[in-house]
């Protein structure tokens, strides 16, 4: 390997990743007391519409709307519109036994493909003051509304987004993606705490109905709508808050098949939207988003790129010198030998920073572990560290190779 | 226009660059006890050699018996070439202290080898000794090869003493030696015995040129041989 893509390169992208990962943790001691303090009771309730799009979810419809009206907040105050987004199966069905509720109004159109209409459909019935959307197969935790609209109390506030965690984890696929949510609370917070919020995610985010009457509804925007509305307020300066304490329990992919497909859809759509608002990139106007957050974001993309091929170089390297060796002496049955001097340590610049790298991302994932009030040290978290970096990579490889050659990526 | 708090910034660049500059300097620190240490196994083995040189003189008129044992030959040069290969691999081959332990490790390979045949005629013993000249200024595609079929020779034969050089460093007594034995320029080249074999050998060609291996009448200990 020449050496700028051999030494150079790497120290340089750890140095970033470094940079990043001690940005966090200073962010969050920097307003720690103002993050572990109880939220208060809010003064107002502000009337508020939940928007539920659903495509073949009669297994947790009934469940995701059972979450909804068991939430601790005035009756009066919260509509629940349950949209059929043209399920094949019997959700429709399953949203019937809801049709006399006072507090859910159910809909029924054709699917077009994309989630987005139906949320904007439910959009387009809204008179709430605020409005919000939940997929089909999260929970909310009863006091989630009420942490919410708390943060709406600053008149400022655009939009709120919540802390998310996984409904029951099962298999290896949803506790390895556990701690990785467990991880994102942490950084939608910090993202919040620095105006740099461009997710506003599926699952519980809120919105000042306001937003959709100046901005207009969502839009196809690669499929991941609820990126791109983060990134369109941003170009209006309106401020993303996030609530760490409200809680929404979603259902991951139990599958590797499905985590692909689902991560692909979000890469892709991050890139794709990365590159259709690429003119609030380095622009001191937008602040830390412009600066520095969303920069590093599309470059994580490609160091993560990185350091998978030259972890691949040489992992080929070392296989075809065992090969090598094997063809000129055959196979010894002996032990590897462990090196029990020091002197064999691998002690190498790169090593070290690793270790480095990998003690901080440790931190953060305990400081959010701490943030979403969970258990501070778990499984998950040892499955996260160790895993995640194997199957990341064909992912985002991916979602590359697509937004390179503008495929489309479906929906479900 | 929004803010940018540029001193928090420079706080958590303050903190970035302290790690990094530390990880640097650790691994730097330790890269330089490394080198201490190989320079310091090298001086013990100097010492070794001359005590034996001086436990030959001495004993020059008494019976082998005292002499026949391999104690006097330093066991040492086994794990200063692991290291050094190591190191070597770790700094590169243009470092220049990893050049200068090479120089120090051939001479003390000489001497010892010098020492060994002393020894033997002496006392009539018959050990193998293997002479490896390798190259790593990347022409050498074989080298890699020849290093293993070296290593596995050791293993098989415990009492074979393989002394390896670098063909090209730049030592005269090295020179001496490579035009005493007439070794060409064509690497690698193994010379076992008034044997000597160019290229990449397979490991039953040389067994079944080398006799006395299997014989295994060699009396001395063996040392590790680099892989290039």
């Amino acid at each position: 390997m020449p050496p700028f893509f051999g030494e150079l390169l790497p120290h340089i992208l750890i140095f970033i990743s470094l940079y990043f990962e001690v940005f966090l943790l200073v962010t969050f001691f920097e307003r720690r007391e103002e993050i572990s303090k109880e939220s208060p009771e809010p003064k107002a309730f502000p009337t508020a519409t939940v928007i539920v799009p659903c495509f073949n979810e009669e297994k947790t419809v009934a469940g995701t709307l059972d979450s909804l009206l068991a939430l601790d907040y005035p009756k009066d105050k919260l509509a629940i519109f349950a949209i059929d987004d043209g399920s094949t199966d019997g959700t429709w069905k399953v949203m019937q036994a809801y049709k006399d509720h006072p507090q859910i109004r159910l809909f029924q159109k054709e699917n077009e493909g994309s989630k987005y209409k139906a949320l904007n459909l439910g959009l387009a019935h809204a008179t709430s003051e605020i409005v919000g959307c939940l997929d089909a197969d999260s929970f909310v935790d009863p006091k989630a509304l009420k942490r919410i609209v708390l943060r709406f109390e600053n008149p400022e506030t655009m939009a709120v987004t919540p802390a998310i965690k996984l409904h029951q984890p099962k298999n290896f696929i949803q506790m390895m993606q556990r701690a990785e949510y467990s991880f994102s609370v942490l950084i939608r917070k910090v993202f919040a705490l620095i105006g740099s919020v461009y997710i506003t995610p599926g699952p519980f985010s809120f919105f000042r109905k306001s937003v959709f009457d100046t901005l207009g509804p969502y839009r196809h925007a690669h499929h991941t709508e609820d990126l791109e509305i983060g990134l369109r307020m941003q170009t209006k300066d309106y401020r993303i808050d996030n609530a760490h304490d409200a809680y929404v329990y979603t259902v991951a992919p139990s599958t590797l098949r499905g985590l692909f497909k689902q991560r692909v859809r979000w890469v892709h759509g991050f890139l794709e939207n990365a590159l259709d608002y690429r003119q609030i990139f380095f622009k001191r106007r937008y602040g830390n988003l412009s600066m520095f957050i969303l920069p590093l974001a599309v470059l994580s993309v490609f160091s993560a790129l990185y350091f998978a091929a030259y972890t691949l170089f040489y992992a080929g390297l070392t296989i075809s010198e065992k090969v090598t060796e094997i063809r000129i002496i055959g196979l010894t049955l002996d032990w590897p030998r462990v090196a029990t001097d020091w002197f064999f340590l691998n002690t190498e610049s790169l090593m070290l920073l690793s270790i480095a790298l990998i003690l901080i991302t440790f931190a953060l994932l305990v400081t959010g572990k701490a943030i979403g009030r969970e258990k501070l040290l778990s499984r998950d978290m040892l499955y996260f560290m160790v895993c995640y970096g194997f199957v990341a990579p064909w992912w985002l490889l991916k979602s590359v190779y697509n937004t390179a050659f503008s495929r489309k990526t479906s929906w479900r | 226009m929004r803010s940018i708090d540029w001193k928090k910034y420079l706080f958590v660049l303050v903190i970035t660059v302290s790690l990094f500059g530390t990880a640097l300097y650790v691994s730097s620190r330790l890269n330089d006890r490394r080198i201490d240490e190989i320079r310091s196994i090298g001086d013990q083995i100097s010492i070794d050699i001359l005590s034996s040189e001086t436990q030959f003189s001495l004993l020059a008129e008494s019976s082998c018996k005292d002499l026949a044992g391999q104690s006097i030959l330093s066991k040492e040069i086994n794990s200063l070439a692991e290291k050094l290969s190591y190191t070597e691999e770790r700094l590169g081959s243009d470092n220049p202290e990893v050049i200068e332990l090479k120089r120090y490790y051939s001479l003390l390979e000489i001497k010892d080898y010098l020492l060994m045949k002393r020894v033997s005629a002496k006392c009539g013993t018959k050990p193998i000794t293997v002479l490896y000249f390798y190259s790593n200024d990347g022409a050498c595609t074989d080298c890699e090869k020849a290093g293993y079929v070296l290593t596995a020779l050791r293993e098989r034969y415990p009492d074979l003493r393989v002394y390896s050089f670098d063909y090209h460093l730049n030592l005269s007594a090295l020179r001496t030696l490579i035009s005493i034995f007439n070794i060409e320029p064509r690497l690698p080249a193994i010379m076992i015995g008034d044997e000597v074999f160019y290229g990449f050998t397979p490991l039953e060609e040389i067994e079944a040129k080398v006799p006395e291996l299997a014989e295994s009448l060699a009396t001395s200990t063996s040392t590790s041989t680099p892989k290039r």
